[in-house]
């Protein structure tokens, strides 16, 4: 490279000296060129601790780059950058070595490579301005900024061999058994899990657990059968789960409280996201339990520290869910005018909960169910309403677009907000959204700040999760025709539990500090972050 | 901990007498293993590290002999003895054992041969946190002939009905047809709740149950059930749609001693509130259709899990201990022949067969689909098909045995010719005899 450098400034020397100008290409070429060798030289310095990222990035940036359907999204899309890195480095160990060996072909190559990593990076330079507050995912380029190493999470790279073993390693030292994906999966989604409900993980556990407490068995055991399903839900039982672990602890000698009871929690974790993968809401769960335990002094006492702790785990639960989901529906009533037609999707638990307030506070309005398969949730969601003496329609997803024009507003409920102000929430929500901006009716999303989560995500496939492919079978007067689908190969079932709708399709996001825009969810986790 | 291991070994054996006269069920010899050996290695095998036996002494002295109790199990045997009179029950056993029980139980039956997955017994009871889940089988034809029945007219057994809901899983009514006097009646209640049930009648109850720690309390206090599949299990049953446990309280002084009673049964833990939130935010239902919530806000809930397929066999009659020797090898992959026992080169052995330890095998004999149990002498040109032979036997030359049970130390006297029979403990067969579908036994 160095030795090009001097070559086509040569070129450039000679053109100008013939006093043609400079064609905008070359112009371009120089100036990367000169930037490239600045680049590189501090690349030589990070190169060793970058090899082992780059090998990872190949898995994920190929889903990533898949997903350019939509060219807006690609800008910000943390699969971009990725690519290019890896030419360079690929290129960049042999260019000190091979200097005079190479040939014309692989020069050019090499000049294209650079001229990728070049655009790539200022895409993502632009990027990265914009997005301080995230992710875990999106990587730094090395360059002017501080190459901080962000790993990508293991649970979207279940197509890379080496992260695969990684976690069995991890598995294995922890006592806990490995969950083993299931049936053929999509192309598009082969880097997340796919899992068997009829393949559970007690299978290999021994039966009076010893190594996991039996209260995260039961909870996994509920979590993977689906019998604790829903943001809220999955929290709460997380938490008692925590309640009884706390209690039954007791400090080894020569250990400290803080410390130790954070290590046990580890594996229950694991074990728990064996079960099903872990959400936004249990995730800022257990980091807020972590941090409580690891404040508490060491010269406290255990049984003192044990009550504070589970004085601790009540009241989050009390503030952040309980009074929260009152607060919302204070908020949300006065958004209900006399006379509504209210559409919502699924079973969502914080609103029905506004919708029953609603009710009780005499407001007259009827609400629209609309449901889909495979999870037909919606029927639970009626049967709350119906029971309290709403009164309510009840459609499939397809009739959505038949039912708009009747609906006054749209009433959403997420399973997280993401730091970008994106929602992500049931498979389905960003068609209704969709749809319901189509016919300019109001959508407005509710969440508690708990679930606010510091990921970005612009698509549903990066992140998501794959729910058993055998739900979707369903016989109908006696035939059951997708019974056999693994003999067809070249047929997938796909299961998506999860997808994020856009900010621009929602207009409010009432939540329990208020009602904000889309747009202010970043300012609301900067807020909390200085709080705590 | 989870769960405690409780295995019910003080069984007399009622209804093979000719078996078990002289030996306790718990040690009578399956594929030349003592009985109770099947059950303890399910256990272990699971990963139980402790198992509370309950037994006889008589049991416990043979269980200290016995080498394969001794060696192979390497889990910590806590064994409890109750008297032989055999007034105990089942349940008045667990009454007995109650200051020893900390944690929820799973309780086995001695006389159970299974290869089932526990796991799926257990996983009904922790995720529907139940009060009570089983395990039961569909049922099996016997196909051999079992010595001492007049053809092939089987006595009319007294047959369980079992009604469970639409999922399978879910257990509403169980009552045996000696407890149905006029016909069977189910409650509306259980109608109401569960429009449709299937009522099961070929199912063979496995008497593996796992019970919650509060059922063991509620034993304490009502002295009056005494056996845990007769009464135990139908009361909870019934219980499960019993109007004063679904939340109707009255406020009757009478009635308090009663609701105290039944409220034990499920005493609320501590953290109570917490799980009625996270049921009551969770979008799950058992059931749909009707107006009412997850479990129809029932707090007991029995649960049972059939297998319909692998081994399940309760050892209880002559012809499914005939059926359970006949099987039983092939749960496990053990050689034919033990490595200590002695045959000949002209003897001829079928591959279904188990030959013991210590056992001498003469020439010219045939061994076909039996089992020959440890320290047994066959002598020459003795023909064995389809039998089951004890430990200690001694079978003269020239004998002709087939489809019978001999049982221990008993003495075929030369030449022989039993056909189904059953020769009991010590007994002496005449030289040159001839039996035809006789059980003998000891005057």
């Amino acid at each position: 490279m160095l030795a090009d450098g001097p070559e086509k400034t040569g070129d450039i020397e000679r053109i100008k000296n013939e006093g043609k100008e400079l064609t905008k290409e070359e112009k371009q070429r120089l100036r990367k060129e000169k930037k490239q060798q600045k680049k590189n030289k501090e690349k030589k310095d990070e190169k060793a601790p970058l090899e082992s990222e780059k090998e990872k990035k190949p898995a994920s940036s190929s889903p990533a780059s898949q997903a350019t359907a939509q060219p807006p999204t690609q800008k910000a899309s943390s699969g971009v950058p990725a690519p290019a890195p890896v030419p360079v480095a690929a290129s960049e160990a042999p260019s000190p070595v091979d200097k005079p060996a190479k040939s014309k072909a692989e020069l050019k190559a090499e000049r294209r490579a650079r001229q990728e990593a070049e655009r790539a990076s200022k895409q993502s330079k632009k990027g990265e301005v914009g997005q301080q507050a995230a992710p875990s995912k999106a990587k730094a380029p090395p360059s002017e900024l501080q190459p901080v190493v962000k790993r990508l999470p293991e649970h979207i790279q279940v197509d890379n061999p080496e992260v695969l073993k990684k976690l069995a390693k991890k598995l294995e030292r922890q006592q806990i058994p490995l969950r083993s994906d299931y049936g053929y999966k999509v192309s598009l989604f082969s880097h997340l899990h796919q899992y068997s409900r009829k393949a559970p993980l007690t299978q290999q556990l021994s039966i009076p657990s010893s190594v996991i407490h039996p209260a995260i068995v039961q909870l996994g055991l509920q979590y993977s059968q689906g019998i604790v399903a829903g943001s809220n839900a999955r929290s709460v039982a997380l938490l008692h789960a925590f309640k009884q672990i706390i209690r039954d602890y007791t400090t080894p000698p020569n250990e400290e409280l803080s410390r130790d009871l954070v290590n046990k929690l580890k594996p229950y974790i694991s074990f728990l996201n064996q079960c099903r993968p872990l959400s936004a809401s249990m995730g800022n769960a257990i980091k807020y339990i972590k941090k409580e335990i690891s404040n508490i002094p060491s010269q406290c006492k255990e049984e003192e520290a044990k009550s504070k702790l589970q004085d601790c785990i009540d009241c989050y639960i009390n503030e952040k869910i309980i009074l929260a989901a009152k607060a919302i529906a204070k908020y949300a009533i006065e958004k209900i005018s006399d006379g509504d037609v209210i559409l919502v999707y699924g079973c969502s638990s914080l609103v029905n909960h506004i919708l029953c307030e609603a009710f009780e506070k005499n407001r007259k309005f009827r609400v629209i169910v609309v449901d889909s398969r495979p999870r037909l949730e919606g029927r639970e969601a009626l049967r709350r309403l119906v029971q309290r003496g709403i009164s309510c329609t009840y459609v499939l997803i397809s009739a959505v677009s038949y039912i708009l024009p009747e609906v006054s507003k749209v009433f959403l409920g997420a399973h997280a907000l993401l730091a970008n102000g994106y929602v992500m929430s049931r498979v389905g929500t960003s068609q209704i959204a969709l749809v319901a901006k189509a016919f300019n009716v109001p959508v407005l999303v509710c969440c508690e700040t708990y679930k606010f989560c510091e990921r970005v995500q612009t698509d549903s496939f990066v992140s998501n999760e794959l729910d058993d492919p055998d739900d979707l079978i369903v016989t109908r007067k006696g035939k059951t025709h997708l019974e056999h689908w693994q003999d067809v190969s070249s047929l997938g079932l796909l299961n998506l539990v999860y997808d994020v709708t856009p900010p621009d399709f929602v207009d409010l996001v009432i939540t329990d500090l208020g009602m904000i825009p889309c747009t202010s969810v970043p300012v609301v986790l900067r807020v909390k972050n200085v709080d705590q | 901990m989870e769960f405690q291991a409780v295995l019910m070994a003080a069984g007399g054996g009622s209804r093979m007498t000719d078996l078990t006269y002289n030996t306790p069920k718990a040690m009578l010899p399956v594929g030349n293993k003592p009985l109770m050996w099947y059950p303890l290695n399910l256990l272990e095998r699971v990963g139980f590290e402790e198992v509370i036996v309950i037994t006889t002494k008589e049991v416990q002295k043979m269980m200290s002999a016995d080498p394969k109790i001794k060696q192979d199990v390497k889990m910590k045997l806590e064994v409890v003895c109750i008297q032989e009179d055999g007034d105990m029950g089942t349940a008045d056993a667990l009454r007995h054992i109650q200051p020893k029980i900390k944690t929820d139980i799973l309780v086995v039956s001695c006389d159970l041969i299974t290869d089932a997955a526990l796991h799926e017994v257990v996983d009904l009871f922790r995720a529907h946190n139940a009060t009570l889940a089983m395990l039961m089988s569909k049922a099996h034809e016997f196909t051999e002939t079992v010595p001492g029945q007049k053809g092939k007219k089987k006595t009319a057994e007294q047959r369980d009905f079992v009604g469970v809901d639409e999922s399978g899983k879910r257990l509403l009514f169980m009552a045996n047809e000696a407890d149905l006097e006029e016909g069977l009646s189910i409650r509306k209640s259980i109608l109401r709740k569960h429009p449709r049930v299937h009522i099961k009648t070929g199912l063979v109850d496995a008497h593996l149950y796992c019970l919650k720690k509060s059922v063991v309390d509620f034993l304490t206090d009502n002295k009056s059930i005494s056996s845990i599949r007769g009464e135990l299990v139908p009361y909870l049953v019934r219980k499960q749609f019993s109007k004063t446990i679904n939340g109707q309280k009255t406020k009757d002084d009478v009635e308090d001693q009663n609701q105290k009673k039944s409220d034990k049964l499920h005493i609320s833990s501590r953290d109570e509130p917490l799980l009625q939130l996270a049921q009551e935010r969770s979008c799950w239902n058992d059931h749909r259709g009707d107006m009412s919530e997850a479990y129809h806000g029932g707090k007991l809930r029995c649960y049972v899990h059939i297998m319909d397929q692998g081994l399940c066999y309760r050892v209880n009659t002559l012809a499914a201990y005939i059926e359970a020797n006949r099987l039983a090898p092939k749960l496990f992959e053990e050689p034919v022949v033990h490595p200590s026992a002695v045959t000949s080169e002209r003897c001829q052995i079928g591959s279904d067969s188990i030959i013991g330890a210590s056992c001498q095998v003469a020439e010219k004999t045939s061994i076909k689909r039996s089992t020959i149990g440890n320290s047994t002498t066959v002598k020459e040109k003795v023909k064995v098909t389809n039998s089951i032979i004890m430990h200690g036997v001694t079978i003269e030359e020239g004998c002709n045995i087939q489809g019978s049970v001999i049982c221990s130390n008993a003495i075929i006297g030369r030449g022989a010719d039993l056909k189904y029979c059953l020769v009991g403990n010590g007994q002496r067969i005449e030289p040159e005899g001839e039996a035809h579908n006789i059980i003998g036994n000891d005057a």
